[in-house]
């Protein structure tokens, strides 16, 4: 396998392992998932109807709030002891390094989304598990675009003053396109329509173009452009 | 040299946008439908258009910052955009004013404002996470980075905003079908050239006073390390 692709998945490894050891970013964003699934509660008093008709919207509130904690942790985790400017000094290409990291906030968002999304079902009463084969390709394709340009700019933020508060204000403007795809087609197929064969209207199918469209052009842009960020 | 080109803009803005405002208020007639509100039509559109044109700018200068690293480029992007977000400010207020009027609505979830709308959010976090950066290299390097990065999702925003689940008001003439009277053409197109001639202008006045802030910040380091 290629060298750099080997290096990407030594970087994910050390990622994913560092965090299932402590645990600080999944537990604080899963938990925070939660607290706005019940505030959610409060804010609407819908029927179920209504309910159904908004449930990709929250839901993909919930996922890119949780992702943002997430992807924020990705480079500051390697800042104490100096640890990013040893990763950039090591022969890893930026790419790699960069590639690593998103995958392994990939999975950490992925399992914090598959923690929620039964919660969500429980508490606001809806069937998540009619069309969940789609729902997991929306969920995988979505969530890899949040994870690749919110470690690009997690890169961007790491070194700056306000990193928190920075971080968000660059990240959701440019995932619009994507949250208004991902919440199209979960509410279509959270209601029941299925997004192939029979039955689809296209509406759900419409919408996933959109997400595969994003992700091509972020990941690219990404994989391309990191080098400039990381060694400034 | 600079200060010339500065005077010798705002001179020509002067002279096309003045008659042009004269023929504008006091020349044209009333549209049929709208009465005397379309009259907004003629900075409305002139913001927008030159909004997208310095922010096409600043995308090939912070591609060509990247390239060459010369700050030149840095200093005209961040003037491309400070000038572009303002003139999407005032396309995106003179929209609601006459969607106030014609609509009785302030905003309208309708595609093109929407997506102006995105534009703006874009924009505006590159302003804001530029004066975060402290050393000049690492700010234009970063910035040039969020630039294209925010270019690149705006043809993603005009995709979604067309997916079928979204709704949409304005009126299909202004974006599809629809036709200007031809007495209307030439005005129209004159307010394009002198928001255009106007913008250019400050967009130099801002180019110089970032590459002198630049030179001032780097004195007072060198200062503060003797």
């Amino acid at each position: 396998m290629n060298r750099g692709l080997l290096t990407a998945l030594a970087i994910a490894r050390k990622d994913l392992q560092t965090e299932l050891r402590t645990k600080e970013s999944i537990n604080a964003s899963a938990s925070f998932a939660l607290v706005i699934l019940v505030l959610f509660s409060f804010a609407f008093d819908l029927g179920r109807e209504e309910l159904y008709a908004i449930a990709g919207g929250l839901l993909w509130l919930v996922f890119s709030f949780a992702g943002a904690l997430i992807v924020n942790r990705s480079f500051a985790r390697e800042l104490p002891n100096d640890c990013l400017d040893v990763l950039i000094a090591s022969p890893a290409p930026a790419w790699s390094i960069f590639l690593g990291k998103s995958v392994a906030a990939f999975f950490l968002l992925f399992i914090v989304e598959l923690i929620s999304l039964p919660v969500f079902g429980l508490f606001y009463n809806i069937h998540w598990t009619q069309n969940f084969p789609g729902l997991l390709l929306v969920m995988a394709l979505a969530t890899w675009g949040i994870t690749v340009v919110g470690t690009a700019f997690s890169a961007v933020t790491v070194n700056i003053r306000l990193r928190e508060l920075m971080l968000p204000v660059l990240l959701y403007p440019i995932l619009i396109p994507l949250l208004i795809g991902a919440m199209g087609t979960t509410t279509a197929l959270l209601q029941g329509e299925p997004m192939f064969g029979p039955g689809a209207t296209g509406e759900a199918f419409a919408s996933l173009r959109l997400l595969i469209g994003f992700d091509v052009i972020y990941t690219s842009l990404a994989l391309y452009m990191i080098e400039f960020i990381l060694i400034v | 040299m600079r200060e010339k080109a500065i005077y010798i803009l705002a001179i020509l803005a002067a002279l096309v946008m003045i008659p042009n405002l004269k023929t504008v208020f006091m020349g044209l007639p009333d549209e049929a439908m709208q009465g005397a509100i379309y009259r907004i039509i003629f900075i409305h559109v002139p913001a927008a258009i030159n909004a997208q044109v310095f922010f096409t700018v600043s995308l090939v200068t912070s591609i060509l910052f990247l390239v060459k690293k010369n700050f030149l480029w840095d200093s005209i992007s961040v003037s491309c955009i400070e000038v572009g977000t303002m003139l999407v400010v005032v396309n995106l207020v003179t929209g609601s004013i006459w969607g106030r009027n014609q609509w009785g609505i302030w905003w309208a979830w309708d595609l093109r404002m929407t997506s102006q709308l995105m534009c703006f959010l874009l924009y505006l976090g590159y302003l804001l996470v530029r004066p975060a950066i402290a050393e000049p290299t690492q700010r234009a390097t970063l910035s040039a980075f969020v630039a294209i990065f925010a270019y690149a999702d705006i043809p993603l925003v005009l995709m979604a905003i067309r997916l079928p689940n979204v709704r949409t008001q304005h009126p299909g003439p202004v974006l599809e079908t629809g036709t200007m009277a031809p007495e209307f053409r030439a005005p129209f197109g004159l307010g394009v050239l002198a928001v255009f001639l106007i913008c250019t202008a400050l967009i130099l006045i801002r180019q110089h006073q970032e590459t002198a802030q630049r030179e001032i910040d780097s004195l007072r380091r060198e200062l503060h390390s003797i």
